[in-house]
């Protein structure tokens, strides 16, 4: 049991996210109990605003939780400082950046900065994480280009480096296919597969490609309306997790295709 | 952070331009000194004529010390406010720091012919009114701190910073009316900015307040490159977001309120010079843009007093009205230009 719990680097205990005003308090997401083993590539599903962001916005602590508490690597998050989490946990966001003159270069430095000095010079250890990231991600080609000249599909890949560059053992990505065509998705899908692989870092993933996850991921977690499912996408088919997903008046979860599928009479 | 470039042949020139327009500042002025003078009472010849030397040293030396201190603090916070805002239109103006400073002096100035002796007493020093400009935009600032801390979103702070700002004309304008006409031009002097009249010793307090505020500046470089990713990602990078925020804006205040205090509200130099480094060094990186825009602030500064002193004739335009001269058509120009790099 012990040697089990050692590889498990994020876990909740009756977790339950939301918000809280001094009136009231809205739970979105009730009871999370996962945990999350080192090196996996994780997807998160549910549909619009079942509190996907909400449950990764507290799971990196950018929002308190209402109830329970996290681990990340046994150790409560609330004991973290700042810094501390900053070289545990790093992040991908949806939210658009400020306009700046950042290279991609610059940019994927920024990275580095838990690591920094007062002045944020980048050491020669720094610069060779920078150089691996931006290796692994494959933008070298890009790396004098400034942010804003990027296509969305680079973007996403540039930005999955700075995280890479922030080498921690879970990186966080909040939708990183929003904007993306099937190809570039599929892309950013398979790149995320191979670093967990190669690199061992947890990677968690929030998405709407409930067909692409079941097939790349190597677990699920599931929000559905009055449940929290967890597991391998093998065994959410057997617990008929994927019913839950969706209203099922316009679209039905096939087992067997292991994909959702329209009605036909629609 | 940048390692393709090296900017170091960037700021040799930069320094060089600084060297040779403070030398060109120094040798204008109503009185013709010869360059080779000029140099020569620089570098302590006590030889030549006591006027000159009177001149040279206790008048032109400060102030062009002043336009170097004035030019690149001012800078330095439109810098600030650029980034903490994420806004290319933000500086130490808009937060209201400046109309604060105003305020202060406008209360010292107009409120002496309301509130009668009290104030009479001690007005018109220049300490009198650098207390004023420095306690007003103190004041006005902490009001700004105070609402930072209720709404987040740096867009709403903004938003304050210009209603502040409205109060405070508005509130200049009420004493305006009630007051004298001798003391509302003493005011309008005071508010097209000065650069003179500092003596070495109000020079020292103002250099050592500038040192502090520079300082500090250079303490809080991670957090603002970190800013250029947004507040989240800053976060996600160990950054204390809220006490970053509020170093920036003590910073800001203290540089703001000394400057003007000692020289008067000067316009656009913040806004536009830090444009200018963005442009120059094409980057976002504050090692860089902190000392760049510190520089080109003070050089810029350096030109407009030297035009705004008229060579050779015995008139000296307000240097108000030279900076915004200068800086209206540089934020039209960008504003035009829009591409993307002038944030």
């Amino acid at each position: 049991m012990k040697n089990l719990d050692k590889h498990i680097v994020l876990k909740t205990e009756n977790l339950s996210v939301g918000y809280e005003t001094k009136k009231q308090q809205t739970v979105v997401v009730p009871d999370v109990n996962i945990a999350i083993e080192k090196g996996k590539f994780i997807g998160l599903l549910g549909k619009n605003g079942i509190g996907k962001s909400t449950l990764l916005r507290t799971l990196s602590k950018v929002q308190e939780p209402l109830k329970g508490t996290i681990f990340i690597n046994q150790k409560n998050i609330h004991e973290y400082s700042h810094k501390e989490l900053a070289t545990s946990l790093s992040l991908v966001l949806t939210e658009r950046l400020p306009e700046s003159q950042l290279s991609v270069f610059e940019l994927v430095a920024l990275g580095r900065q838990p690591y920094t000095n007062w002045i944020d010079t980048l050491s020669e250890q720094d610069l060779e994480k920078v150089n691996w990231a931006i290796e692994q991600t494959q933008i070298e080609q890009l790396k004098k280009k400034r942010f804003y000249e990027l296509s969305d599909g680079q973007l996403q890949r540039v930005l999955i480096a700075r995280a890479l560059a922030q080498d921690t053992e879970i990186i966080i990505l909040d939708e990183p296919t929003a904007h993306l065509d099937i190809h570039h998705t599929i892309k950013i899908f398979s790149l995320l597969k191979k670093l967990a692989e190669t690199t061992q870092k947890t990677i968690i993933i929030s998405t709407h490609e409930v067909n692409l996850a079941i097939q790349l991921t190597d677990k699920l977690i599931l929000l559905s309306d009055n449940k929290v499912y967890s597991g391998t996408s093998k065994e959410l088919i057997k617990q008929d997790a994927f019913s839950s997903l969706f209203p099922s008046e316009l679209i039905n979860f096939n087992a067997r295709l292991e994909q959702f599928v329209i009605h036909k009479n629609n | 952070m940048n390692v393709h470039k090296s900017y170091t042949k960037h700021f040799i020139l930069l320094s060089v331009l600084l060297i040779v327009f403070l030398l060109i500042n120094i040798s204008l002025g109503s009185v013709l000194i010869p360059f080779q003078d000029v140099f020569l009472i620089l570098f302590g010849d006590e030889t030549l004529k006591d006027s000159w030397q009177t001149i040279i040293l206790n008048f032109r030396l400060p102030k062009a010390i002043t336009a170097i201190l004035v030019g690149s603090g001012l800078s330095i916070c439109g810098l600030l406010m650029q980034t903490l805002f994420r806004n290319p239109l933000a500086g130490p103006f808009v937060l209201g720091i400046s109309s604060g400073a105003s305020l202060g002096v406008a209360l010292l100035i107009l409120g002496s012919s309301l509130f009668g002796g009290i104030f009479l007493s001690f007005s018109f020093s220049n300490w009198a009114t650098a207390v004023a400009a420095s306690l007003g935009a103190f004041i006005v600032l902490s009001a700004v701190i105070i609402a930072a801390k209720k709404v987040r979103n740096t867009m709403s702070i903004l938003i304050i910073g210009l209603m502040f700002g409205s109060l405070t004309s508005a509130v200049i304008s009420v004493l305006a009316y009630f007051s004298e006409a001798e003391q509302i031009q003493q005011y309008m002097f005071w508010s097209f900015g000065s650069l003179g009249n500092l003596s070495w010793t109000e020079l020292t307090v103002f250099g050592l307040l500038y040192g502090i505020g520079i300082l500090a500046t250079f303490s809080i470089i991670k957090p603002l490159n970190s800013f250029l990713l947004g507040e989240n990602y800053a976060k996600s990078l160990g950054i204390n977001i809220k006490k970053s925020r509020n170093i920036i804006l003590l910073i800001t205040s203290l540089l703001t309120g000394v400057i003007t205090a000692f020289s008067g509200p000067i316009a656009f130099i913040g806004l536009a010079v830090p444009h200018i480094a963005k442009m120059l060094f094409s980057t976002s990186n504050h090692k860089i843009l902190i000392p760049s825009s510190a520089i080109i602030g003070a050089i810029v500064l350096l030109i407009c007093d030297s035009i705004a002193q008229l060579p050779a004739s015995e008139f000296t335009l307000p240097i108000n009205a030279i900076t915004s001269l200068f800086g209206a058509p540089v934020v039209i120009w960008l504003l035009i230009k829009k591409k993307k790099t002038y944030v």
